[in-house]
């Protein structure tokens, strides 16, 4: 019996072609006779067979190699695969980055306009606040008469930035309007139907009501006669015939309409909407009904839209009143509770009103 | 009429003979008359040239081994074989690299090539593990390993070029080398 040894080089010669003559039968015999022997040259033969494809590949792929690096492959690329230009190759590498920045931009936009109340400004984009702008019309007038006259006009020394309506809380001075209409004043004065200005002071705002209430504090000032009108503090109805008096322009205009809708812009149940004509300069100015009881206070009208004007109902009014604490105040405000003009003409109650309703010019 | 020899394209029949008859001529115009279309299947989809290098020799190896592998029946041109090859390795790497893509880009027809490749598979973990068993092999037994059964040098080269005294000794020291490669080969 040959070892293992002899037995693998017998079959490897076998393999190679190296056996002949009696050497090659006793291989055969052997194969024949010794079935162990046949399955260890099938063995073998297969365990060969795996070495040779693993070297013929090995052989392959460097042949391959040698052949790649012949190659002018950039030559190649040019051909099958032009770059595209530069911004499209960017823009292909780019385009989600970018839409992820511009995603997260718009979110953080979005974030900080909702958080800052942007969107809820909206009142005051589709509303009109009716104060005034003074210096403009001053100006234009100030044009004509430098036109008709061909002199240098003189002018009041300044004629305020703004301008609004107020009207009298009780006959001690004490005056309501809104709260846009003094808002950042440095310096403001009312002016009544006798053309007398007063120097006034800021007593109490009322931003959530567009409210707010001064004091005329001019050493000149003598106290009204009590108050023809009262403050009505239930809510009036819709179809409720009102008027109001305000200074749309240097003089005092009546203004006539109805209650036409319970509450104010998109649904502000602090207001009226109310049919009047109204406009600039009208802010603050009282809404009275028909006996002269005070049921509001003007306070803006609806942008691009007919008819539709806002007033603050008279509840808050007294609301605001109540909110001042009285001992910071050097005289009483007491609210006026009698009606005298109930049954009055139109054109009487508004002689009786005039005193008391106020230009209010803000510096 | 007279028939081009050198056409840049070689005919599907050449090429197949030529791979039957390892011809290093055929085998160079495979490969520059179809690589610069799988570099173009790549580079269009997310590759780049080595990637395409890559893919291309493997799928060379695929068409070898379908070739060698006896009663080889071509169903399709050359090109969109290797082209579907290509596609089918290079979708697999994308794959396997978790990088999706969106619009694959297709440059030819495609024919079905999963037999080809469940059998290229096989045989490419056959020589992993062969390769990774020569690796661990080491020297001077791969030499006289890869000298005396792929390479087909007489025994008594090997004497000569690792200073074996006779042939014996060699024959000895072969036998020992092999037996160590079937124990690594077999063991994983």
């Amino acid at each position: 019996m040959k070892s293992d040894l002899e037995l693998t080089n017998f079959i490897d010669a076998y393999f190679r072609g190296e056996l002949e003559g009696s050497a090659l039968s006793d291989f055969e015999q052997l194969r024949k006779s010794d079935p162990s022997f046949d399955m260890k040259v099938v063995e073998h033969q297969n365990f060969l067979l795996n070495l040779s494809e693993y070297g013929s590949r090995v052989k392959l792929s460097s042949d391959m190699n040698t052949i790649h690096e012949s190659l002018d492959i950039q030559a190649i690329r040019d051909k099958v695969a032009p770059e595209a230009p530069k911004v499209m190759r960017l823009w292909k590498k780019y385009r989600i980055n970018t839409a992820i920045a511009a995603s997260v931009a718009f979110i953080a936009v979005s974030a900080t306009l909702i958080s800052t109340g942007y969107f809820s400004k909206s009142l005051s984009t589709n509303v009109n606040l009716l104060r005034r702008e003074i210096n403009s019309i001053k100006r234009s007038q100030n044009a004509l008469i430098k036109n008709i006259n061909d002199k240098p006009a003189k002018g009041p020394a300044d004629p305020g930035v703004f301008g609004g309506t107020g009207f009298a809380l009780s006959s001690n001075g004490y005056l309501v309007t809104n709260f846009h209409v003094v808002k950042g004043a440095d310096s403001v004065y009312v002016q009544n139907s006798d053309g007398e200005s007063f120097k006034v002071k800021l007593i109490y705002i009322d931003p959530a009501y567009d409210l707010a209430v001064l004091q005329i504090t001019d050493p000149g000032f003598e106290k009204l006669a009590s108050l023809p009108y009262a403050f009505k503090k239930a809510a009036s109805d819709v179809g409720e015939d009102v008027f109001t008096i305000g200074f749309p322009r240097d003089e005092q205009v009546l203004g006539k309409g109805y209650v036409s809708a319970k509450n104010g812009y998109a649904g502000d149940t602090v207001a009226y909407q109310v049919s009047i004509p109204v406009n600039p300069g009208n802010s603050g100015g009282p809404l009275l009904d028909n006996r002269g009881n005070v049921i509001g206070i003007i306070n803006g009208k609806q942008a691009l839209l007919d008819g539709a004007a806002f007033a603050i109902k008279s509840s808050f009014i007294l609301k605001s009143i109540e909110a001042i604490p009285q001992d910071s105040l050097n005289e009483k405000l007491v609210v006026n509770k009698r009606n005298t003009l109930a049954g009055l003409s139109r054109k009487d109650q508004f002689k009786k009103l005039e005193p008391y309703i106020y230009m209010v010019k803000v510096y | 009429m007279k028939k081009e020899v050198k056409s840049s394209v070689p005919a599907d029949s050449e090429i197949v003979l030529g791979i039957l008859n390892d011809s290093k001529e055929t085998l160079s115009r495979l490969y520059t008359s179809y690589f610069p279309m799988v570099l173009q299947l790549v580079l269009k989809n997310n590759g780049n040239e080595d990637d395409a290098k890559d893919v291309f020799q493997e799928s060379v190896i695929v068409l070898y081994n379908k070739v060698k592998g006896g009663n080889f029946e071509l169903n399709s041109k050359l090109n969109t074989f290797l082209y579907s090859v290509c596609r089918r390795l290079w979708l697999k790497r994308l794959n396997e690299q978790s990088k999706t893509i969106r619009n694959f880009q297709d440059f030819s027809e495609i024919v079905a090539v999963e037999v080809d490749l469940e059998k290229h598979e096989e045989k490419d973990k056959q020589f992993a593990i062969m390769e990774s068993a020569l690796m661990q092999l080491g020297e001077p037994c791969k030499t006289i390993i890869e000298d005396y059964y792929i390479q087909n040098r007489s025994m008594q080269e090997i004497c000569e070029k690792f200073g074996y005294t006779n042939a014996d000794n060699a024959k000895t020291q072969k036998y020992k080398c092999l037996q160590r490669l079937k124990k690594l080969f077999f063991q994983t």
